[in-house]
């Protein structure tokens, strides 16, 4: 598995990423500036971290999605490459076309940070083989702008499709009311590509590989990225 | 040449930001208010005297980047 991890001004879990990968594969990722050009030869997997790129001006996610560096992460996905975005890394898929729909201001206008249950959907992607699949899950979250919409057509092919990765749900899996904490329609906490090869999730697994700092639950993520590539 | 670019949300996207200055205005006690919907204004000058040139520029500047099309409408003034 050889990872990239792509750094934007405003960028923050870059190392929490790298620490998450390298205990997960034992090999630390490349890091990748984002007025770079190109990816490393042979890169696997790319991360788009977490963070404020750009103080999220304009939009958040808007102008990191045109940076530089992008256009050789959608030729990457176009490739069947695998890319992770987390957080504002999900704000960057959205805005740069490789993941439908977008990310709006959380519905209550609070930015919210706390731990989170999710459950995970599916288990046969690249991501999430080290889970079960309807596994509850607990990570954190930290966001304003995670409230995720589409048009309705654009809910119902995710839906159909089965490209919902990851929802928000209470600790016992029940899913609705405080248990979302953005307003997200169908509480849909991540999603997929059409190939699958292409995850954007809000949620932090990579704050939770260390039972010091509240749970290694984050590390199936991971360790199932480690045995795909 | 001087343009306005004028970014709003498509209608029937939530806009929670809107409905806080809604409630903001009506707790001012400012009547009359139906509702409210916040975009954004971007003031662009331009290098070029050519109308053509600049419309196709501020076309291109609207759907790459000033406005998301899956939310947001834009609409572009020449204000020369």
């Amino acid at each position: 598995m050889k990872s990239a991890v792509i750094t934007f001004p405003g960028s923050n879990r870059e190392q929490d990423v790298v620490k998450a990968l390298a205990q997960a594969t034992g090999k630390a990722p490349a890091a990748v500036w984002h007025a770079d050009h190109d990816l490393p030869q042979g890169t696997d997997l790319v991360v788009l971290p977490g963070g404020f790129s750009y103080g999220d001006y304009l939009r958040c996610g808007a102008i990191a999605g045109r940076a530089p560096i992008m256009d050789a992460v959608r030729a990457h996905a176009a490739r069947g490459g695998l890319v992770l975005g987390i957080c504002n890394g999900f704000q960057i898929l959205v805005e740069s076309g490789l993941l439908p729909g977008i990310l709006m201001r959380n519905a209550d206008l609070r930015f919210v940070c706390r731990m989170q249950h999710l459950r995970v959907e599916r288990n046969d992607t690249a991501f999430t083989s080290a889970y079960q699949a309807g596994q509850v899950v607990k990570v954190c979250i930290a966001h304003g702008e995670g409230n995720y919409i589409a048009d309705d057509q654009t809910i119902a092919r995710l839906e159909g499709e089965g490209r919902v990765a990851f929802r928000y749900c209470d600790a016992q899996g029940q899913r609705g009311g405080a248990s979302n904490p953005n307003g997200s329609i169908h509480d849909i906490a991540g999603i997929y590509s059409d190939n699958c090869r292409v995850l954007g999730m809000m949620p932090h697994p990579e704050n939770l590989i260390d039972s010091l700092v509240g749970g290694i639950d984050g590390r199936g993520l991971f360790a199932s990225l480690g045995k795909a590539a | 040449m001087k343009a306005r670019v004028t970014v709003t949300l498509k209608n029937g996207v939530l806009d929670p930001q809107g409905k806080a200055i809604e409630s903001a205005l009506h707790s001012l006690g400012i009547d009359g208010v139906a509702s409210v919907r916040q975009g954004k204004v971007f003031d662009i000058v331009l290098d070029t005297a050519d109308k053509a040139a600049a419309e196709a520029a501020l076309k291109q500047a609207g759907e790459k980047l000033l406005a998301n099309t899956v939310i947001e409408n834009y609409k572009v003034d020449l204000v020369d």
